[in-house]
């Protein structure tokens, strides 16, 4: 609990934080850039567990622990994806998500 | 006794089959011959063993009669608890018989080829496919049941298939193939059906059951009647009709002639003395359900085999090439067989047609192979089948020549000789039953007489014509078959058939019938003569019969022009009035439903396709828009 701050504009903040992340992963043509909007869509997410912990049920972990959860997945999902990255533009000498369409019909 | 090893007598030319068929282009080719005979020597003495021994030791029960035999049995399909199909082998008088003629005649031809086929390109190939042919034949005269001899009746068509096909690059030869299987394989769809009405009627395929006298053959009381025959007859009548097409039964008999496209020493077994008398094999076998259950169908047999035998004898007359005129000849002498099963009655004295027949297919299988063996080495000496071509050939071919005039007399009727003693009972037979029978197969012996003796003055006598070179005697692997044959054709006729092979297995006594054999000798003779005075030097006495006969020489030349009836009644009725109607439906309406199907699927997957477009932000929007839309259907439009 906050002094002054309630539980309305932390996820004020996260929404706005989370359709910002949203709208870049469909926009933004670097894949690069995809992925930290990704990352941007995971930590509004990892604010709202830890504000719905900390407002509504203080006497628990639980949200805590899924934060920390989710940091340790996003992180070796980063890995990997950035390693996936690179092999992509080992093969066609580019990183822009238009030009990745062999999967296509 | 144990008559469990009867088992080997077909399973090792089976296995001769095996090892030429997969190994015959990697072993030496000559071997592959050799093993062939071997095969065939073993199979020959397990067979005379097994006839010494079921006939003069252990065949006979208490009362005298011979019993049948299960030598070996194995359950092979089982369909319910009564109804399932055995492989099996079954002893009794006529499949030892059998037994004995299958092994003597393919053995005979083994070494023969030895000779015939030395050079042949397809040699190992001949061999493998001959040892297939006795394999089946064994199988099919030593079946358990109706079913077992289905599949080797088919079986020994097959092998017949593919020994006309020998010389595959002549067209002839193949045309001749294909009509032989098909038609006899239609003539099966009546066996088969047969089979199926037979089976459902009496519910089991085993002969032993079917031909038991207390059997469900004869208890079974259907008495619906179609067209004036019970339905048991009708099965029989159809079970008689695939007999009718394997022995080349008018209005079968269109294949037989062509099938002399094969190598000569294939005739002699498969279409001389083997496969073609599985007919009157399978009316044998089935005998005691005709005789007692539908005299009606046995009258047919008897009707349909005296038609063929003097239609036959009459074609023969006029043919010029020798393995033809060999072939109506067969056929003739199978009506002779099949009208003798007709007129025959069941019990001991009763069944002398029977049992006659019997006799008649074992002496037959002796000469005819003879012949055609003979007419073998000729064509092998001459390399032509015409027997305008040929002429004194008594000087260069002195074996051949003997031993075909033997097979001659032998086929003519002329005691001693084999053929003499068969037909006299069957013409007893005849005479018994009905005196038009009779007179139609006396007509036939002295028709037989003429054109057997017309082939032999043609093709020994007369004036010399010119040939390629000078002829040469055969080697001795093809005369010693000829002699043995010979032999045999000469001395089967004593033998007193009638203590070894009858209706119902009790064995009898027959007496000569003077009053008969005299008529039948002296048609003969006058046949010979006939022939003597056309053929033995050459005359115009020939051409002026043949214009006294006219246009009926004309047809009989033509053999009747029945392939042409078939011909056009399979071109223009069969194909034009149904086969195309049904091709035009299949491909306009059924194809045309389906490729439509497939049209109009493949015209919307084009225009879909484009939807898996492979760019992962289409996607995903795509995904994130339902997502919203989902939430505001749940969030305004569904009140919780």
């Amino acid at each position: 609990m906050i002094e002054g701050i309630s539980i309305h504009h932390i996820l004020t903040v996260t929404t706005i934080m989370f359709f910002i992340g949203a709208y870049g992963f469909l926009t933004r043509k670097n894949l690069i850039t995809m992925l930290m909007s990704i990352e941007l869509v995971l930590n509004a997410v990892n604010i709202n567990f830890v504000a719905f912990n900390k407002y509504l049920y203080p006497e628990n972990m639980q949200g805590h622990f899924f934060s920390m959860f989710i940091i340790g997945i996003a992180a070796a999902e980063a890995a990997v994806a950035i390693a996936i990255i690179i092999n992509i533009y080992r093969n066609i000498h580019s990183i822009d998500v238009e030009d990745i369409e062999q999967m296509k019909y | 006794m144990e008559f469990s090893y009867t088992i080997y007598i077909a399973l090792i030319p089976f296995a001769v089959f095996v090892i030429n068929g997969l190994f015959g282009s990697k072993i030496k080719e000559s071997f592959t011959g050799y093993l062939g005979v071997a095969g065939m020597v073993v199979a020959t003495y397990l067979s005379y063993f097994t006839a010494y021994h079921y006939f003069f030791k252990v065949g006979k029960a208490v009362d005298g009669a011979y019993q049948k035999v299960i030598g070996f049995n194995m359950e092979w399909l089982r369909f319910t608890e009564s109804l399932h199909i055995d492989i099996g082998v079954l002893l009794d008088p006529i499949s030892v018989m059998m037994l004995v003629v299958i092994t003597t005649i393919s053995l005979m031809v083994h070494i023969y080829s030895l000779g015939y086929m030395k050079g042949d390109k397809g040699y190992s190939r001949f061999f493998a496919f001959l040892s297939l042919f006795t394999f089946s034949m064994l199988g099919l005269v030593v079946a358990t049941n109706i079913f077992q001899m289905y599949m080797f009746w088919e079986l020994v068509g097959l092998s017949s298939y593919l020994l006309i096909a020998h010389y595959y690059q002549k067209p002839s030869a193949v045309a001749a193939s294909k009509k032989a299987f098909i038609v006899t394989r239609f003539a099966d769809l009546g066996f088969l059906i047969g089979i199926l009405i037979l089976s459902y009627l009496t519910g089991t395929f085993d002969f032993n059951i079917l031909c038991n006298p207390e059997g469900p053959a004869f208890m079974q009381s259907s008495s619906a009647v179609f067209l004036g025959l019970s339905t048991m007859g009708w099965a029989l009548i159809l079970i008689f009709m695939g007999g009718a097409g394997k022995s080349a039964m008018f209005p079968f008999h269109i294949w037989l002639p062509d099938a002399m496209e094969g190598p000569t020493p294939v005739s002699a077994l498969i279409h001389a003395a083997t496969m073609v008398v599985a007919g009157v094999f399978l009316i044998a076998r089935l005998f005691p359900i005709f005789a007692i259950v539908a005299p009606n169908a046995l009258e047919v047999v008897a009707v349909i085999g005296g038609f063929s035998s003097i239609f036959a004898a009459v074609i023969a007359c006029t043919q010029t090439d020798i393995k033809r005129i060999l072939a109506f000849s067969t056929m003739s002498q199978i009506g002779y067989m099949m009208l003798a099963l007709g007129v025959s009655g069941y019990g001991a004295e009763a069944g002398l047609g029977f049992m006659a027949s019997m006799f008649h297919l074992f002496t037959h299988a002796m000469f005819k192979a003879l012949l055609f063996l003979g007419a073998g080495a000729i064509i092998h000496a001459i390399h032509t089948n015409n027997l305008s071509e040929m002429g004194n050939l008594r000087k260069y071919m002195p074996i051949p020549h003997i031993t075909f005039l033997i097979a001659c007399l032998a086929i003519s009727g002329i005691p001693p000789f084999a053929g003499f003693f068969s037909k006299d009972e069957i013409l007893v037979a005849a005479y018994n039953h009905n005196q038009i029978y009779f007179w139609v197969e006396w007509i036939v012996a002295g028709l037989t007489a003429f054109y057997m003796f017309r082939l032999y003055f043609g093709i020994f006598w007369g004036k010399e014509k010119k040939y390629d070179h000078t002829p040469h005697d055969a080697p001795f692997s093809m005369t010693f078959p000829l002699i043995f044959l010979a032999i045999a054709s000469a001395i089967v006729g004593f033998i007193p058939f009638s203590n070894f092979v009858t209706s119902d297995g009790l064995p009898f006594d027959i007496q000569m019938h003077w009053e008969i054999a005299l008529p039948s000798i002296g048609i003969a003779i006058f046949g010979i003569i006939v022939a003597f005075v056309f053929y033995k030097k050459e005359s115009d006495l020939p051409n002026r019969a043949v214009a006294s006969f006219g246009s009926f020489y004309k047809y009989a030349l033509n053999k009747f022009y029945f392939d042409e009836l078939y011909l056009f009644v399979a071109r223009k009725v069969i194909f034009k009035r149904f086969s195309s109607p049904i091709a035009w439906f299949d491909r306009h309406i059924i194809d045309a439903t389906m490729d439509g199907v497939a049209t109009i699927t493949n015209y919307i997957a084009l225009k879909i396709k484009g939807l898996q477009s492979g760019q992962l932000q289409q996607y995903a929007s795509v995904f994130v828009s339902g997502v919203l839309l989902l939430i505001v259907i749940f969030i305004y439009l569904i009140s919780v």
